[in-house]
């Protein structure tokens, strides 16, 4: 156990470092004066010089790598040119959006695809597995941004059930703030739950062929509990995988869709971020979401940990 | 892989049985086709404005009505089908043309250096949101159709790089490469003559599924701004430009949205069928 653990958690350092040297080296070669981004055209050449000095852009870049790596391991992601707040102060803000999104989200294509996946592999060949799997194969060819574009058109336009985008915040109230999110998290979740369906029957039906399910089924389980009991745990596993590739995804890949809603997550502050220049957000907040995609899926390694017995017996 | 070989005949009748492989190869034609006779023919310059005629519906004139400056919709949605073909033509290309040699040189050097750091770099390329740095790289050398494949085909090589050395590794130990070494051939002439061509069918397969996401990633670059820019028409660009006029003008919003799934539909129901009549094994274990 000791020795897996330890090898997942060097791996995932090493990611991490080698992570932040990618980005810190894409972010040199951004073309584009911060500075003069800040001043305007018209700005003074000792004025820049003076705020490049001030913005600590002249130092040897070795430097600033060391002197921004270390500043996040601080919880100091540094100030932002554009907002002149910390980096650290606008990401917190932004997950209250971000976060509260990829979870519904996830909730809700976990909430389809389990049933789905199930009913369809469990009634293989039927007119209902037909019908989940004609579903969805549209679901996984629909770009989320024209879904959301369709439900704005239908529940925002026509119904008047929910606003067309924007955020109205968790200050006035929980439901007013999930209200905000309800489409956005359907928009975002429909494929996803259309990829998760279609593992989760798949998944399904290789463990449904396996020696141990007709061993219960001959000692007496009923289909039903044959399938609860033991097809759908070990099914399980790469379900699991998927899951949290899904999470990370909905966290750092929700950036269109808070674009078609105008929703103040962390994509849409990436996503501005880089047309003004705002280098240190940039850098601060894509090392952000490469540590939570390198983070949930060293959790979903754990998992398996958890849910296969065979790995711990090994390790 | 099966030892026993398919007859040509044999394919054939296996893939006129596929539902899925005539659905798909009937859309796949029909898109290429398209993209090709907008070379020569559209009913309109799809580019011209005629503002009189804004915002119709769809009529016998405009078959799937005007936009906002009265350009044919029809007329950009084929100009735009190029758009996402090439991009993700390309973007593919990219990732095979990289991807499938690390791989096999993975594969032919299992367990070296070379191989580790091959596999660890792909784990890194997928542990970065793709799409975020899809549009940081356009951020980096400016929007338009060249960064887009750029963007796009780097996370093609991780695909093909770790597909292509999981198959390859699974012939290395067999008799025919065996013989093929006790002839004196060495590991890159045997990953090109004798490995190659036993993992196309896989390969293959894997690029439909690509060219699908390529074409979705290449909307959803075009939709934020980053893809091929005004005047080229691109289906994700057209979205955009429809997002404000949805209450007015849905058709602008609806049409452009089920060219990309009819499209994306096509080439996933082709690699399925693909790989039912390349595997026949799988095909009976899946359903």
């Amino acid at each position: 156990m000791s020795n897996y653990l330890a090898g997942r958690l060097v791996s995932l350092v090493l990611s991490l470092i080698v992570a932040s040297i990618v980005i810190f080296l894409v972010m040199e070669v951004l073309p584009g004066d911060p500075a003069q981004f800040i001043l305007g055209m018209n700005a003074q050449p000792d004025t820049l010089a003076a705020l490049r000095e001030q913005l600590g852009l002249n130092a040897p870049a070795l430097a600033r790598y060391f002197g921004w790596v270390l500043g996040m391991l601080h919880g100091d992601f540094g100030i932002s040119y554009t907002y002149r707040v910390p980096v650290a102060e606008l990401i917190v803000q932004r997950i209250g959006v971000s976060l509260p999104l990829a979870v519904i989200s996830l909730a809700l294509t976990v909430l389809i695809a389990f049933p789905a996946g199930v009913i369809a592999a469990a009634r293989r060949g039927s007119r209902s597995d037909f019908a989940v799997m004609g579903i969805t194969q549209f679901g996984v060819a629909v770009p989320n941004f024209w879904f959301a574009i369709i439900l704005v058109w239908v529940f925002a336009v026509i119904l008047h059930w929910f606003s067309a985008g924007g955020f109205a915040g968790w200050d006035k109230g929980l439901w007013t703030g999930l209200r905000s999110l309800v489409l956005p998290a359907i928009a975002l979740a429909l494929p996803q739950a259309s990829i998760l369906t279609r593992v989760m029957r798949s998944a399904l039906l290789d463990t449904l062929s396996e020696d141990y399910i007709r061993s219960a089924r001959a000692k007496g389980l009923s289909k039903g509990q044959a399938l609860w009991r033991h097809a759908v745990r070990n099914a399980l596993i790469p379900v699991l995988t998927i899951v949290g590739l899904q999470f990370a995804f909905l966290l750092a890949g929700a950036i269109i869709i808070e674009n078609v809603f105008f929703l103040p997550g962390l994509g849409r502050l990436v996503f501005q971020a880089i047309n003004q220049r705002d280098l240190i957000v940039v850098k601060s907040v894509v090392m952000l979401l490469v540590f939570a995609v390198i983070f949930v899926n060293f959790l979903v390694d754990l998992g398996y940990f958890a849910v296969d017995p065979r790995l711990r017996r090994r390790a | 892989m099966t030892d026993a070989i398919a007859t040509r005949g044999s394919m054939r009748r296996a893939a006129l049985a596929s539902p899925s492989f005539v659905a798909g190869a009937i859309v796949t034609v029909l898109f290429v086709g398209m993209a090709v006779l907008s070379f020569i023919w559209t009913p309109y310059d799809y580019a011209a404005q005629d503002i009189p005629n804004k915002l119709k519906g769809l009529t016998a004139a405009h078959w799937f009505g005007t936009d906002q400056y009265g350009r044919d919709v029809f007329s950009q949605i084929l100009v735009g089908s190029r758009t996402s073909i090439t991009v993700a033509f390309v973007a593919v290309t990219v990732g095979v043309g990289i991807g499938v040699p690390l791989g096999l040189w993975a594969a032919a050097r299992n367990g070296s250096l070379l191989d580790e750091i091959i596999m660890r770099a792909n784990d890194l390329i997928f542990a970065f949101p793709a799409l975020l740095i899809a549009i940081l790289i356009t951020a980096v050398f400016g929007p338009g159709a060249v960064n887009a494949v750029i963007a796009i085909g780097i996370f093609n090589i991780p695909v093909f790089a770790r597909l292509t050395r999981g198959a390859a590794l699974s012939l290395w130990p067999r008799d025919f490469v065996l013989a093929a070494r006790v002839a004196g051939k060495g590991k890159a002439e045997i990953s090109v003559e004798h490995i190659l061509p036993n993992i196309l069918n896989t390969l293959v397969v894997q690029v439909t599924i690509q060219f699908s996401l390529g074409i979705l990633a290449e909307a959803a670059l075009a939709y934020v701004g980053l893809g091929a820019q005004p005047p080229t028409p691109s289906w994700g660009k057209m979205l955009a430009d429809s997002q404000t006029l949805v209450s007015l003008a849905p058709h602008l919003a609806i049409i452009p949205g089920l060219a990309i799934v009819f499209t994306v539909l096509g080439l996933n129901l082709l690699g399925d069928g693909l790989r039912d009549i390349f595997d026949p094994q799988l095909r009976r274990s899946r359903r």
